[in-house]
């Protein structure tokens, strides 16, 4: 029975690696093809099955007429999702730490309205938010800026560290907080001495949030702007014109992909050994 | 609520330098604390004992600092305490459950207060070499606190709260969470530390009377967020103010039960007759609630007999629960005994070991006559 289910094990486990990576296959392989080669059905063997060709990936970062810019929304998408984020889990990190730990009240309203009300930011679809983010901007002159774009997404993306940082700050004994202030910590020094240090584990999953919120958001990075701020989603779909070019699309969805590759494989090691335990029995 | 005060001890010329005045937290049915007067010695030992949610670990934060009250004064040395935020008090504390910083070793664990006091380097390890020495956690130093055993990690903790300067060392039911065997050790391990605590007062909250024992000073009984009595370990243990301390103040809890002094007789309720001893002869005759230890309750002896309920081994000593006709009697004795359960067993009381109740108010009328006791005085007239 034990040998069994261990093959069932692995098979359900390879089952979902093909389904997980073959559309990034699918992406690569295309990435390597001219428009011949696409057309031409499904084939994924490069010199076997169809000549690789480098001419998408030329087309992206070369300066060559014609060739695509895909290095100046790369870069915004950059700014803007690193310092949105970077923000987000500041402010939100305080926020939540305030909400977990002091009690607050103003008539009927108190701590758990407080959450809520963060919380509700996402319960609506994006769409409700477009047109007055559209005309907040435009009243402010920030419509199709990086700054307006940050601030729209810090919007976004609070919530999520507050959500995700109450809950992680709950789960810490209030008698760590206790302790450091009786060691001779003022309130927000027992936070920045004690509480934090030990919240890395809270800190690294709303960061990963926040960052994969940020990247990926393609609705607000194309309804607040037009020509002069481009991030990388709206770059990649505006690539698609009376022709698809596959090839390019893919290489640049490739490119879209790294950087969260990159964080997924420098966070795992958090995401292990994220456990607080020594604070409580 | 009448005023505790301790009654002055001949060999111990301490001053009250900590005093508790009409501190109340809540009110009505909810209050945590209800109108505590204390005045606390500025060094030794001092043990709150209460039941669960008796109001100990709230008491233990106001004077950490943590707990805001609704209304009282709290002074030390003529200062008043409540005006001091908790981070400037030189107050240590150890809970129930075991709190070290979780991202710093051992050794950093107990150096964050003297960093925090900005001592320099060279006295902060003659400290922690002190300290690790004292509580045997040399071995331990670079470990984190979750890589320890429950009692190393209480250890810590104790670590830290004793090695900076601190007047105030508050220990909220430090043993609670340990095994049968560490708490033994560690109790015995708190005496020899707390013993002679000259320049710091000890401030331990616990449910067990055997650890004020061990601990000697002062105890406090606390009930319902009310100071039920205070005074000397011995004083409270001979004399228990009233039912209720008497209770909370012996494990098993003092056994209690209705009966009539008359014609120098004691009749209780299941036809036990029991001659008046000389302590209670000054007694007017009348209804009265009697008390006696566990220990005081013997098996044998013919005076009564009662249905074995339960019988259960406790440490070293086993501990009976009787019926006798609907009045519970609990018998505790030395070693441990096999019982058949349900069997009808005879026993007898030691007459000269009783108290004497008020029936409408539970407060203590007389006691046993104590050979030798220090405090004899302090019994407030009331035998």
């Amino acid at each position: 029975m034990r040998p069994f289910l261990k093959l069932l094990k692995i098979v359900a486990i390879l089952v979902w690696s093909v389904f997980v990576v073959a559309p990034f296959l699918w992406a690569l392989t295309t990435s390597f093809k001219t428009a011949n080669g696409v057309t031409n059905g499904a084939t994924y063997l490069p010199w076997i099955d169809y000549e690789p060709s480098l001419a998408a990936w030329k087309g992206l970062f070369g300066s060559d007429a014609g060739s695509i810019d895909i290095v100046g929304p790369f870069a915004n998408s950059l700014i803007v999702t690193l310092s949105a984020s970077f923000i987000s889990l500041t402010l939100g990190t305080l926020v939540a730490y305030g909400l977990s730990r002091f009690r607050y009240k103003l008539g009927p309203i108190s701590n758990a309205d407080l959450t809520f009300f963060f919380i509700s930011q996402r319960i609506m679809p994006p769409v409700v938010l477009a047109i007055p983010f559209f005309l907040m901007l435009g009243f402010l002159g920030l419509l199709d800026t990086i700054l307006g774009l940050v601030l729209v997404y810090i919007a976004l993306l609070l919530p999520i560290a507050v959500w995700v940082m109450v809950d992680f700050f709950n789960n810490i004994p209030k008698e760590l907080d206790e302790t450091a202030i009786i060691d001779g910590c003022t309130p927000f020094e027992a936070f920045w001495r004690v509480i934090l240090p030990n919240s890395l584990p809270g800190l690294v999953v709303a960061g990963i949030f926040c960052i994969v919120f940020g990247w990926n958001d393609f609705f607000f990075a194309f309804t607040l702007t037009f020509t002069q701020t481009q991030l990388l989603p709206v770059a990649i779909v505006s690539l698609n014109s009376s022709v698809t070019p596959w090839w390019s699309l893919s290489a640049s969805a490739l490119i879209s992909v790294v950087p969260l590759i990159v964080v997924a494989f420098l966070v795992e090691r958090y995401l292990e050994k994220g456990n607080i335990s020594g604070a409580k029995k | 609520m009448k005023k505790a005060i301790f009654p002055e001890q001949k060999n111990n010329d301490f001053k009250m330098n900590y005093i508790i005045r009409n501190l109340s937290i809540g009110e009505g049915e909810t209050a945590h604390l209800c109108n505590v007067n204390l005045e606390l010695p500025t060094a030794g030992v001092v043990t709150i004992i209460g039941r669960t949610l008796a109001g100990k670990t709230t008491l233990l934060k106001v004077m950490a600092g943590l707990q805001a009250v609704d209304s009282g004064t709290f002074y030390h040395n003529g200062k008043d305490l409540l005006k001091t935020p908790a981070w400037k008090r030189r107050v240590g504390m150890v809970y129930q459950q075991f709190v070290n910083y979780p991202h710093l070793n051992v050794r950093d664990n107990i150096a964050f207060p003297l960093r925090r006091s900005g001592m320099g380097r060279d006295e902060i390890e003659q400290k922690l070499e002190y300290v690790s020495t004292l509580l045997g956690l040399g071995d331990y130093m670079e470990r984190r606190p979750d890589e320890l055993s429950g009692g190393q990690q209480q250890r810590v903790a104790l670590a830290r709260s004793l090695v900076k300067d601190s007047y105030l060392l508050l220990l909220d039911e430090p043993l609670v969470n340990l095994d049968y065997k560490l708490r033994e050790q560690l109790r015995e391990e708190f005496r020899r530390l707390f013993k002679d605590s000259k320049d710091r007062l000890v401030v331990y909250a616990t449910t067990e009377p055997d650890e004020a024992m061990i601990l000697q000073g002062h105890v406090v009984v606390l009930h319902e967020g009310r100071v039920i009595q205070a005074g000397p370990c011995a004083d409270v243990y001979h004399y228990p103010a009233n039912i209720i301390s008497a209770k909370i103040f012996n494990d098993p809890p003092m056994n209690m039960f209705g009966g009539t002094i008359a014609d120098g007789l004691i009749q209780v309720a299941g036809g036990l007759s029991i001659k008046t001893p000389s302590h209670l002869k000054d007694l007017a005759p009348g209804s009265y609630v009697f008390g006696i230890r566990a220990i005081d309750v013997k098996l044998g002896g013919k005076a009564a007999s009662a249905d074995l309920v339960l019988a259960e081994v406790n440490g070293s000593t086993t501990v009976l629960h009787l019926d006798m006709d609907g009045q519970n009697m609990v018998l505790e004795m030395q070693g441990v005994h096999h019982f058949d359960t349900a069997a009808r067993v005879d026993f007898s009381l030691l007459e000269s070991r009783l108290y004497a109740f008020d029936t409408e108010r539970g407060e203590l009328l007389a006691a046993p006559l104590i050979k030798s006791l220090s405090g004899q005085g302090g019994l407030n007239g009331k035998n």
